[in-house]
Formats: structure tokens, sequence, C-alpha cells
């Protein structure tokens, strides 16, 4: 029996790392190709080389795509942000009819198909009359990065005592006052954390770009394009490494100030005597 | 310690026939009330008995169904929270975790605009009211539970208010620095001279601390009544039970006369007493009660003019305290004594008998 367990438990271990190189090997091939002096992804690797990433520097059709995705990205993760305060707040503040419905429809873009999304969008902004560019991609993106800044607002809100509010409305402080110098002040790492992660999701979203970005292409519309061509893929292997590097930091700070957060309110509720 | 009157006996707060239903709950039943300028007025009573939501109404966080509050004779009914001349010491004391303990001080007299330092010096005279002159500069999550209550006082009353109000300020406390703060609160008081509402659940808190006290329950005030004569003459045997041991004695009316009742009852015979206010002749039988500290054990040949025999059937021990069980004939329920140890009541055997002597002024009438 026991020498049975320990047996499981090695192959048990053997499986983890299988999983866990199926699943992350492919990324680490990213960087690997991208430093490779040759045009065909193969092993043995040929030497080092940075052209690459200097060809991306000179690149203006990338550049612009680049820009597109930056301007994306932050109009989403603020809208996303301030429309997910707004949800958050109500939703662990009051008590209202149709609460648990609104909740869940709100986050259910989690778990419906992207291209389904994608494409009732696409129908109604035709229906509508609105043309595609930046804007429709900002208004779908918003869609899919409302359910992961509502996750990261619910969290932040959940911790905050109605006390604080009440207590700078005691002290004369009107409500605007009030969100100013005492709610958002204390919801920051919440709200910042919120728009990293929005940012992050919408920089690397292509479905619903794809569908409603027109003529101007984000990022991963412009690197989808550029697979055609065999030439080209090790400058996109490249770019995939910055924009890999570049999620991976943001995620990284938006967890640090998420924790910081929560450690906050711990420490306020949980130091008696 | 000489009664001194400590309020000038102007109404502060008058509170007139306020209801608070929430759905189908009554939270607070036409309560009223004045409390006097300068006064501490505890609001005493159980989890659930409407005295934080009167609380609540006080400060602006929340509108009584019916009825109406006036502070310094100012109707409340359309003043928000931020324009009353109320502050607050939350339970929780609701110090801002983002500030320093200066700058929570601060908060309220920020949008004062106070010119030529004013601000600064209001802010170090405040916590030097409540000893924390030199903490300013810590941050609110290195304080201690104490501390952090120090900070809240000083955050309220830095904005000089009319009242102010106290939700269970000291239940997060360990026991002595509860007792420390008791004291100290009391003193802060009587410095600053405002009014004072202090909402606890502690009827020793409300009785050290309090001028008055209401006590509250169901959404209803029992009674209100200094803290001697509410220990001493409660009006039922709710608020009796209440605010420590008293034991019961069945009692029939046998004649009343204006501000007096006259009881019959089994063990201590017929007594007449004072006719407590609110009472109410229902059939023809009360209660009378009596503080088991107010019954005092005979010893050998000792006589008293009011004594009452009985037999000791059981004995608690509580270090400077004995607390003897006393059966007597005739009585449904044995009497609860509590007597200091100095004589050896802590040696008295079970199954002794015993003579016990009492002030026919400690027994009370309450109706049932």
């Amino acid at each position: 029996m026991r020498m049975l367990r320990t047996a499981m438990a090695g192959w048990l271990g053997v499986y983890a790392v299988v999983y866990v190189g199926f699943l992350y090997l492919p990324v680490l091939l990213l960087p690997i190709f991208s430093v490779n002096d040759s045009a065909v992804p193969v092993f043995p690797l040929k030497g080092l080389t940075t052209k690459w990433y200097d060809s991306l520097a000179g690149n203006d059709v990338m550049l612009s795509a680049a820009w597109n995705s930056l301007v994306v990205g932050c109009a989403s993760a603020v809208l996303a942000t301030v429309l997910g305060i707004c949800a958050a707040r109500a939703i662990t503040r009051y008590r209202f009819t149709g609460q648990r419905p609104m909740s869940a429809l709100i986050m259910a873009p989690l778990v419906l198909p992207e291209i389904i999304i994608a494409v009732s969008l696409l129908l109604v902004m035709l229906q509508l009359g609105l043309g595609l560019s930046l804007v429709t991609v900002v208004l779908g993106h918003v869609l899919i990065c409302l359910p992961y800044a509502m996750t990261v607002l619910i969290s932040g809100f959940e911790g905050f005592d109605n006390a604080y509010e009440e207590a700078s409305l005691d002290l004369g402080e009107t409500a605007f006052g009030t969100l100013r110098r005492v709610t958002l002040p204390m919801m920051a790492p919440a709200i910042i954390s919120s728009l990293l992660v929005s940012f992050t999701i919408s920089l690397d979203e292509f479905m619903v770009a794809f569908f409603l970005s027109g003529s101007d292409p984000t990022l991963p519309i412009y690197i989808w394009g550029q697979l055609r061509f065999a030439s080209r893929l090790p400058a996109i292997l490249a770019l995939g490494t910055l924009m890999l590097a570049a999620s991976l930091v943001l995620l990284t700070v938006a967890e640090i100030l998420r924790r910081r957060a929560a450690r906050r309110t711990d420490a306020d509720g949980g130091l008696i005597a | 310690m000489p009664e001194t009157p400590r309020s000038s006996g102007e109404t502060m707060i008058d509170i007139a026939n306020v209801t608070r239903r929430f759905g189908p709950i009554t939270a607070l039943d036409t309560v009223s009330a004045k409390i006097r300028e300068g006064e501490f007025f505890s609001l005493l009573g159980p989890s659930g008995c409407g005295k934080t939501t009167l609380l609540r109404l006080l400060a602006g966080f929340d509108q009584p169904t019916e009825g109406t509050i006036a502070i310094g004779g100012q109707a409340m009914a359309d003043i928000p929270a931020n324009r009353r001349p109320t502050n607050m010491v939350f339970q929780s004391y609701a110090i801002f975790p983002h500030m320093n303990v200066a700058e929570n001080v601060a908060y309220g007299l920020k949008r004062l605009r106070l010119g030529g330092g004013e601000e600064k010096r209001r802010v170090e005279e405040a916590l030097g009211q409540v000893q924390l002159g030199h903490l300013g500069k810590r941050r609110a999550n290195e304080l201690s539970g104490g501390q952090r209550q120090r900070v809240a006082l000083a955050r309220a009353l830095v904005m000089r208010p009319k009242v102010l109000l106290l939700d269970e300020p000291l239940s997060a406390l360990d026991k002595k620095l509860r007792e420390q703060m008791q004291v100290e609160l009391r003193h802060l008081q009587k410095a600053v001279g405002i009014t004072f509402i202090l909402v606890t659940h502690d009827q020793y808190e409300a009785l050290a601390m309090s001028d008055r006290i209401a006590v509250m329950f169901d959404g209803r005030i029992a009674q209100i009544a200094a803290p001697k004569d509410i220990y001493q003459r409660p009006v039922s045997r709710q608020v009796a039970d209440f605010l420590g041991g008293m034991n019961f004695i069945a009692a029939d009316i046998v004649g009343e006369d204006g501000s007096e009742v006259c009881l019959e009852t089994v063990g201590f015979g017929r007594v007449t007493t004072e006719r407590p206010p609110g009472f109410v002749v229902k059939g023809r039988s009360a209660t009378l009660g009596i503080r088991p500290e107010r019954l005092r054990v005979l010893w050998d040949d000792d006589t008293s003019e009011h004594e009452i025999a009985g037999t000791v059937v059981d004995r608690h021990y509580f270090g400077e305290i004995t607390h003897l069980i006393v059966e007597i004939p005739g009585l449904q329920q044995p009497l609860s004594v509590i007597e200091t140890n100095d004589f050896g009541a802590d040696d008295i055997p079970v199954g002794s008998p015993i003579r016990l002597a009492y002030d026919p002024e400690a027994l009370v009438a309450m109706g049932d």
C-alpha cells in the first residue's frame, strides 16, 4: 500500500512537470527564436542577434499598430474601471431588485465564446450605422475587460467599511468630498490594479479587435497579418517577446498592488489592543 | 463624592415620538426623551434594542419614520449628517488608514479653511486633550486599540460639536483599558462640558459614567433616571434584571395611596413602598424586589428590626464576596445573598439555618 503510494507520488511529480512544460515551453521558444540569427525558427540555433528587434524600430506600420493598441488599451482600461467602480460599489453596498442577475450578466463575457461576442457586436455596430474604427474596438474591449475589472474592484470594496464614509460625512464633508478624500484614496490600489489588468487584456485581445477595428489594426491584428510572410516571422517573434514581457510586468504590478490593498484592510480591522 | 449639578438643565436634544421601521421590523417605537446640555447620557440595552438606531438618527445617518428630533432647539428633519452639530466616535473607530494621526484629526477642519495656524493649534489642542500629543506623525495602522479610540475622540472633539455621540466606544478594549478609559472619558466630558451620548450594552459602564441612563428594550425606553435611581428603583422586572442581580418576590397589592403602594408577601410580610412611576395595578398582583447585596447575614446573637430566616442551600465563592442561596419557607424561589467575606461568609456550611437582615427602604415594588 505504502509502496503504491510512493510510486504514485513519483508519477504525479512527472505528470506535473510534463503538464507545466507543455503549457509554457512554447512560450519560452518565443524569446529564444527571437534572438536566433536565422529566418527559420528551427533548432539548432545559428547565432545570437538583435537584428529582429532592430527591424521593429523602423517599421512604421508596426509602430502605428502599437500606437493604436496603446490608445485602445488606455481608453478601455479607464472606461472599464470607471464603470466597474460604479457597479462594484452598487453590488457591495446596496441591496436592490435584480442585483444577482445583474452581477451575473456583468460577469457573463468571461464564459461567452469571444467570437460570438465579436460577431454580434459587429452586427449591432453596423445596424447602428457606426463606422468601424478604434472607437468600436474600445466599446468591445470594455465589455471584455469589465468582468476582470469587477473581480478586482469587488474584492477591494468588500473590505471597505461603511463607517469610513459615514465618519467623513459626520466630520462635515460632502458626498463628493468624501469620494475624493476617503473612498478613492482608500480604493486606489484596487483601482490601479483594475486599470492594469484591463489594459493588459485589451492589449492582447484579438477576436473583437479583428471584427471591429476596420482599417486601423491593433498590434495583435498586425501580427496575424504578418504571419502570412515566412520571412517576417522572426520579427514577429521579437514583437511577441516584448508584448509578453510587458504583460508580465503589468500583471505583476497589479497583483502586488492588490495584495497591498488586502493587507491594509486586514491591518486596519485586525489590530485591536 | 458630593453630587454636583453638571448640566445647566437646558434641553439640548429633544426626541419626540420617534419611530423607525425597517420593513416589517419596528426598531424604535414612539421614543421620547429630552437630553440636557452638558449631560453625560447613556443609552443602555441588550443588542437589538434600538439604541444604535437612535444614535444614528441623531447623527443624521438615518431618518425617523415618524416623529421629530431637535438639537439645540433646531429641527433636524432636513439637516444632513454633514451639517449637524454632532460628531461621532464609531464602534470601529473608522480611523482613515491612508492618513496619519494629525491628518485624521484635521480632516473635518480642512473644509473650514482656518487661517493663521489655527488649524494646527486646534489639532494639537485636541491631541493634547486625549493625551496623544506626541503621536501626530504616527500612521493609523501603527496604533493600538486604545490609541485608535483616542484618535477617534480627538477627531470628533476638534470639531467642537454641541453633542458627541459614542457608539460602544469601549467594547473593543480589554477590561483593564476599558475601566481606565471610563474614568478618562468622564473627566474629558467634564473638562469640555459638551453633551455626551453613549451607547452601551454594559450596565457597569453606564452606571459608572452617566448623569442619566435610558434603559431600552425592544425599541422602547423602559426607564430614564440617574444611575443610582435606576439601580435602586427599577420600574420593571426587565430593567431590574438587566442592571445586575435582583431577588423577585411575588406580592399581592393590598392597598394604594397616591404615591405609595402596600404589598403583602409571604417572607417579608406587609410592605409599604414608593409607588414607581408608570406603575399600573393590573389585577391584584405585583413583584417586590431586593438586590442581593442589600440582604445582610445576621451572626450569632445579632438582631435586626427587619429580619427573615431560612436555610443555606448553596454557596459560591468569588474571592472578595460569597454568593449564598437561601431558601425561605413559603417563598417560591430561594433568595440570593451577596456577602463580603470579612466575617467568614465563605465558611457558612450548606444546610445551616441563617437569619438575614434588610432595610425596608431597599425593597422596591415593580410591575409584572
